[in-house]
């Protein structure tokens, strides 16, 4: 495992405001988070699939997306475009295959369990992340595979702070994909969505056709898994995507938690405050008591205080328990 | 009641630990067979390769895992309380035993014997676990999941951390030998830890630490299958079926949670513990989530809930790999051997050159193709999601269908 690379360790060196820097860190890491935890929270809320595979569907994506910018060379083989729309379309071309391939999970291995309990359901997600890991992670080889973004590491002084280009992408990209997202459910399907968030059955008497409301589910969950991993895996976090891109979806589930596990506002929040409270704690617990690699531990510190006040996160609903 | 099964005239007979002579004479000969193992060679029509060392070894492992499975199983099988945090119980309990059990030195240890370090292995991971209980308590069903992965990347923070005890990140320390002493005299009284001669026969290292083992997985499958009979065992029970119908009926739900949580704690710590002098050598990255994975991939796989689908879940989780990579040898014997239509199939799975298209690679870091190592992490996650769709009950299930087969036989039912 090489250690992840905080934003937050590269920018306090400049004379800089060390507080700044380390909030636009955190919010750029919580952004992140926030992206993988909302793809989440709508494959559960959807679907009723605890999605313990998010990793590697972010590791997957990231590695498709490497592949098409990179080994395909698509579409910088065909057009001579500038690099970012170049770039653009491959990330674009990436994200349906990702979208393909979240459909394609979910019809093999989650539509047999439909109606099973979550727990069960759960453990077949665990399966799907070990097998994906361990394909992905021999396709990938001993090296990061390089995202071929056209930023690489340019960076923007603001004066008090500085912002890599990337974070500045990303945030746009990311406030997009929440807007979207926002946007998505008032249309005809995202309500069809939400009906059967609330009541698979009532909601196939209705008309509703369940299993392709699965499948969209399953390709927004992937679509923003493969965009948090692609962001994970660049500037100035990594310099491209290994198999410890999944590690930020492990740190993403605090976020979830946080947020509770059925709300998609709680997913947003929950992130970016996650984000925010690792980067702090990289920038200023450093004292040698705290020892090595404590700020990634803080995410997980964080859900337990949550849990032992609200056991269903802040925004989650209180489960009703009846006889 | 000669003749007349499932005829319970009393409950004694219904909670009975072996209810029929059948069951009886099966676990006997079961385990005459278990123990007899390393003397395979010497012993007529008994399959000789179990006796030899690497075999001896993988048993071992088995009843080590064994052990950690039954508590899992009490917790998340029996009580139904899913948790992800077992390898952190298990590298706390293994971190004990170093501590009571290491010759001091540069890192902390006490240097007291084996029957000091392996009871403190389970009994502290079992005071951790009462403590955190009341938290985890609070937490239910899928939260509680989250909650106990939390507690594994903490662990493994604090085991990287606390140099002075688990020897650092990616160096790991010794631990201690599975030697019985007294005191702290120079010759053990029982020394499992070097080849020697027990009852006329020679018995090497690897097969004293499989008997050794073997006889701690017999005592813990005593108190795993006898806790189930009790009061208690049945309480989880209740629990996980219906939590506030069991409250009503008197019984206490917190009192039971944090109770399955001490005594799951206690079986992983003495598992952890056992494991890690078993291996010799342990890094604290060993007790990641992924070895809480394999847990509870062992229970589902075998049969959550049941003390005999957790044996067999473990004995088929530990030693599929090593029958895949067999296999896989095997068939590059073949591919080397020669031609013939078995070498052309075998060429087409594995490849045994760089440039050999094959799906199975026998050259680490060389083609494409998965390493015997990670077509068994493969299988493992396939083995996992086949399970869950078709067997939920697991190799139990299957168990028991054959065995009703039999039953019922001639007849259908």
């Amino acid at each position: 495992m090489t250690p992840m690379l905080s934003a937050a360790a590269v920018l306090a060196q400049a004379e800089h405001s060390q507080l700044a820097g380390a909030i636009v860190s955190g919010l750029s890491l919580g952004t992140i988070y926030a992206l993988l935890a909302m793809g989440f929270v709508i494959i559960f809320k959807a679907t009723q699939v605890v999605n313990f595979a998010h990793g590697a569907l972010a590791t997957v994506g990231a590695f498709i997306t490497a592949g098409v910018a990179v080994e395909l060379n698509f579409p910088g083989r065909f057009l001579d475009l500038p690099p970012l729309l170049g770039w653009s379309i491959s990330v674009v071309a990436a994200l349906v295959l990702s979208a393909a391939m979240g459909m394609l999970l979910e019809r093999i291995f989650l539509r047999p369990m439909v109606g099973e309990d979550l727990f069960s359901v759960a453990i077949v997600t665990l399966g799907m992340n070990v097998i994906l890991m361990t394909i992905v992670t021999d396709y990938i080889g001993p090296d990061p595979r390089s995202m071929a973004d056209p930023w690489g590491d340019a960076v923007a002084d603001f004066g008090f702070v500085i912002i890599a280009h990337t974070e500045i992408a990303q945030f746009v990209v990311a406030v997009a994909l929440v807007l979207l997202v926002a946007g998505f459910f008032r249309t005809r399907t995202g309500i069809a969505m939400r009906a059967t968030a609330f009541d698979q059955e009532a909601a196939r008497a209705q008309g509703i056709r369940v299993g392709a409301i699965f499948a969209i589910a399953w390709a927004i969950g992937a679509v923003l898994a493969t965009v948090g991993g692609i962001f994970g895996s660049v500037y100035p976090r990594r310099v491209g995507v290994y198999s410890d891109t999944a590690l930020l979806v492990f740190r993403a589930f605090p976020a979830i938690i946080l947020g509770g596990l059925d709300s998609v506002l709680g997913a947003v929040i929950g992130g970016l405050s996650v984000g925010v409270a690792e980067a702090l704690a990289g920038s200023y617990l450093n004292h040698p008591w705290f020892g090595t690699g404590f700020s990634g531990i803080v995410p997980y510190l964080l859900m337990v205080a949550v849990l032992f006040i609200r056991p269903y996160g802040i925004f989650g609903t209180e489960e009703i328990r009846r006889v | 009641m000669r003749g007349r099964p499932n005829l319970y005239t009393s409950y004694a007979a219904d909670q009975a630990l072996m209810p029929t002579v059948t069951k009886k004479v099966a676990l006997a000969v079961f385990l005459i067979l278990a123990a007899l193992a390393p003397i395979a060679s010497s012993i007529p029509l008994y399959p000789d390769f179990l006796g030899h060392n690497d075999w001896m070894k993988l048993l071992s492992h088995v009843a080590i895992f064994g052990i950690g499975a039954l508590g899992i199983n009490l917790l998340t099988g029996v009580a139904g309380q899913v948790s992800l945090g077992h390898a952190f119980f298990m590298g706390l309990g293994a971190y004990v035993a170093v501590v009571f059990g290491a010759p001091p030195g540069d890192l902390w240890g006490l240097g007291l014997p084996m029957w000091i370090w392996l009871p403190m292995a389970g009994i502290i991971p079992a005071a951790v676990g009462l403590l955190v209980g009341p938290a985890a308590v609070r937490v239910r069903g899928l939260y509680l999941a989250f909650a106990t992965l939390g507690l594994v990347f903490i662990g493994e923070w604090a085991w990287r951390n606390l140099k002075f005890v688990t020897g650092g990140a990616f160096a790991g320390r010794k631990f201690p030998e599975f030697q019985w002493r007294v005191w702290k005299e120079e010759k053990p009284v029982a020394d499992f830890a070097s080849d020697g001669v027990w009852l006329g026969f020679e018995i090497s290292e690897e097969a004293k630490v499989y008997l050794l083992m073997l006889g701690f997985l017999v005592v813990a499958t005593l108190v795993a299958k006898n806790l189930q009979r009790t009061r208690t065992g049945r309480a989880f029970q209740a629990i996980r079926d219906r939590d506030i119908a069991a409250e009503v009926m008197g019984v206490n739900e917190f009192r039971c949670k944090l109770t399955a949580f001490g005594i799951s704690s206690a079986f992983a710590g003495v598992a952890g513990a056992l494991f890690a002098s078993f291996v010799g050598r342990q890094i604290p990255e060993t007790w990641d989530l992924f070895l809480s994975v394999e847990f509870i991939a062992i229970i589902l796989i075998g049969g959550a809930g049941t003390v005999s689908g957790a044996l067999m879940g473990t004995a088929f989780v530990i030693i599929l790999p090593r029958l895949v990579q067999d296999f896989t040898e095997w068939l590059s014997g073949v591919i080397e051997s020669g031609e013939g239509t078995l070498a052309t199939v075998a060429d087409a799975v594995v490849s045994v050159a760089p440039d050999d298209g094959g799906f199975i690679n026998t050259i680490p870091g060389v083609g494409p193709g998965l390493s015997v190592f990670q077509l068994n992490q493969v299988l493992f996650g396939l083995l996992i999601i086949l399970f869950m769709i078709f067997e939920p009950l697991g190799l139990y299930g299957i168990w028991l269908r054959v065995r009703n087969y039999w039953k019922g036989w001639p007849f259908t039912y």
